[in-house]
């Protein structure tokens, strides 16, 4: 048995990707992920990626601002000290509108990406796990397991066919970063 | 997919030869991954200098308290909200541009996204310290957020405007940083991965660890979509918030209801204007000629031209209301504009951005670079001024005639101008030299949809009927300067 932990797919073209993706699936050929320097649309259909939850968690922080801004207007302003101006309610609604609403869109903003560096594992200092290093310039990479999938000729020659103009077989999962 | 064939009625968005993905990350990198050239270093020289006069300025008024500047008991507002005003609606091109065009699916907007935005970034830190400034006080600035406190607690008072504008002012600077930098990341992660020693990891720690996976860039265009969903109406709140500062009071002049929109309208004419000064100036210092094409001039002063006319209509509104109110106050408050001592900063207003940018209904100018650079320099001019006549004309002649008075600059408030444009320099040019000044993931999509090239491909595969064609080509030759005769002569069908 080989020491090959992965075999990458290396193309130039997003459309030879596609087309190598759809060829590997038609072999039965499991797709580990794909690295492009682009988003590729259409994409996490074909490897059957799930839709993000994203907005879900950008409604609730929204819905969180919203109540944390009236919240805040509320006890400020109504409960906790009261001021009379010229007998003018305290609960003055319409002017509690604009702060209420940045509170909203600030804290659905900075929750929602909160929430995508999280899930996504971004942040600050965080080593890359880079398989290919021109995946973030021009190369456009399909990654297969290659304990998973043995037959690695069949593979190469699927890919080569795909218009693959690179297939690399790395026994390292992530190329060095130090 | 990216590849779908756009209509060839549209004009290109990336023109140049043999532009392939590796040759759209060497053009955009040069500036980053080279050391600065001569045009730089003049620029960034120039701008330090002016940023470090706004720092003795700034220094002067913390010291002495704003009795450095020309301020008198009338006139208790002038050039420092003037300027804090100017450049808040400077900043409001990028958030629009990156928000409001997504969401309307304009790709000329993915060339200039990035420096626009930064331009937006800069310029609300510029007018941040004018807030900061003008409080007199500075180091007690926090006191404008409802902070626990040992008075009571005594709370901010939520009813006021101003109040709304500290917190409209610090989201809209949030958000549009948040934004900014999220979509940094991929091509940051490109820098990385071209780089090598300290650099890489300098690059890699900004990278956040981007690598570009299937999911990665999922969720990447979801949050992009949805913080440009809440840049919208946040855009428009800000300068709607900053008019009513002036709107809430009772001050003829300042008391109208037109004043959101047309504030609105106004930010984005300035920002416009600004956003085109630096790109034109960008795209000939660093050779971006073929990712900003004269189809994104020609838009941008489009889009100068509708604002600059909507603000026209404001402007004549106002008059209008002023005589049909039959206020008398607010009456004088306009005749005063008109034909009082400040009549000349009025018509200095009303040329630059009323009558000058009508001159872009003219194709010859709308894609002349001289002129566009030109005129977008004179609409920032003619919106300083009109900044400068919303608040200074209405406050100089106050309700008793014994407080009428001038408002006369000091050399501190000319220095905190001028300095506060260094400053902005200054960092827009260290952004150029440290990251990408386009967006370059973004400049990949249109590769295969809206490139001459792939056009050209179409073209000479017989996809389109030759009328169009001729249309495509009458509007390369008519305008495009990075377009050349041979380019234009290859849109013939070829025998395969």
């Amino acid at each position: 048995m080989s020491n090959i932990k992965f075999i990458l797919g290396s193309f130039a073209d997003p459309d030879d990707l596609m087309d190598g993706i759809d060829r590997l699936q038609a072999n039965n050929v499991k797709i580990y992920d794909c690295f492009t320097p682009m988003p590729i649309h259409g994409i996490e259909a074909k490897l059957g990626v799930k839709p993000s939850r994203l907005p879900i968690a950008a409604f609730c922080f929204g819905a969180l601002g919203t109540i944390l801004g009236i919240s805040l207007l509320y006890y400020t302003m109504v409960s906790d000290w009261p001021m009379n101006v010229g007998g003018k309610p305290a609960f003055a609604m319409p002017d509690f509108i604009p702060v209420t609403f940045e509170v909203t869109i600030l804290l659905c903003a900075l929750g929602m990406v909160s929430t995508f560096f999280y899930r996504t594992h971004l942040f600050p200092g965080r080593a890359p796990r880079v398989m290919d290093i021109r995946a973030t310039d021009d190369r456009f990479i399909i990654a297969i397991d290659a304990k998973e999938n043995t037959e690695h000729d069949k593979i190469e020659s699927l890919l080569k066919e795909a218009g693959a103009v690179e297939v690399k077989f790395n026994e390292r999962k992530y190329i060095s970063y130090e | 997919m990216s590849s779908h064939n756009e209509s060839i009625l549209r004009e290109p968005l990336v023109t140049g030869k043999d532009i392939t993905y590796a040759q759209v990350t060497n053009d955009i990198l040069v500036p980053v991954e080279n050391k600065p050239n001569k045009a730089w270093w003049i620029g960034f020289t120039l701008a330090s200098l002016g940023a470090l006069l706004w720092v003795v300025c700034v220094g002067y008024t913390f010291w002495t308290g704003i009795g450095a500047w020309g301020l008198n008991k009338t006139v208790g507002w002038a050039w420092d909200i003037t300027d804090f005003v100017w450049w808040v609606g400077i900043g409001h091109a990028g958030t629009l541009i990156s928000a409001v065009l997504l969401l309307f699916r304009q790709n000329w907007r993915n060339s200039i996204n990035r420096a626009a935005e930064a331009m937006t970034i800069f310029a609300v830190i510029c007018a941040a310290t004018y807030v900061v400034a003008h409080m007199g006080r500075p180091w007690l600035a926090y006191w404008i957020f409802p902070l626990p406190n040992q008075y009571g607690s005594l709370w901010v008072n939520f009813n006021s405007p101003l109040v709304w504008d500290a917190f409209a002012i610090s989201t809209y600077f949030t958000v549009s940083l948040v934004f900014w930098y999220c979509g940094l990341l991929p091509d940051i992660a490109t820098v990385r991965d071209r780089a090598t020693g300290l650099r890489k990891r300098i690059y890699s720690i900004l990278s956040f660890g981007w690598t570009g996976s299937v999911k990665t860039w999922q969720r990447f265009e979801i949050v992009s979509l949805i913080l440009a969903g809440i840049s919208t109406p946040l855009v428009l709140s800000v300068h709607t918030i900053v008019s009513m500062d002036f709107a809430t009071s009772v001050i003829p002049g300042w008391h109208t209801t037109i004043f959101p929109p047309y504030f609105v309208a106004g930010a984005i004419f300035s920002g416009f204007a600004m956003v085109q000064t630096l790109l034109l100036v960008m795209r000939k210092v660093l050779n971006f000629k073929n990712y900003i094409t004269m189809f994104h001039i020609e838009s941008m002063n489009k889009i100068i031209l509708v604002t600059g006319s909507i603000v026209g209509i404001a402007y004549l509104t106002e008059l209008f209301i002023a005589w049909y109110s039959g206020s008398e106050y607010e009456l004088y408050a306009f005749t005063n504009r008109i034909g009082g001592p400040y009549a000349w900063a009025y018509w200095a207003m009303m040329t630059c951005n009323v009558i000058s940018p009508q001159l872009f209904w003219f194709k010859k100018i709308r894609t002349s670079i001289p002129v566009s650079w030109v005129l977008s320099i004179v609409v920032n001019i003619g919106m300083w001024f009109e900044r400068f006549v919303i608040i200074v004309t209405s406050l100089h002649r106050d309700y008793l005639p014994s407080s009428w008075a001038m408002f006369y600059p000091t050399w501190v408030d000319v220095g905190i101008f001028v300095g506060s444009i260094g400053l902005f320099f200054t960092l827009f040019l260290l952004f150029l030299r440290f990251l990408p000044g386009i967006a370059i993931a973004e400049v990949k999509l249109l590769l295969k949809s809206s490139s001459l090239q792939h056009k050209t491909k179409l073209v000479q595969a017989g996809h389109f009927p030759p009328e169009q064609v001729e249309h495509f080509k009458h509007a390369l030759s008519s305008k495009y300067d990075s377009v050349t005769e041979e380019d234009i002569k290859e849109l013939e069908i070829k025998q395969q």
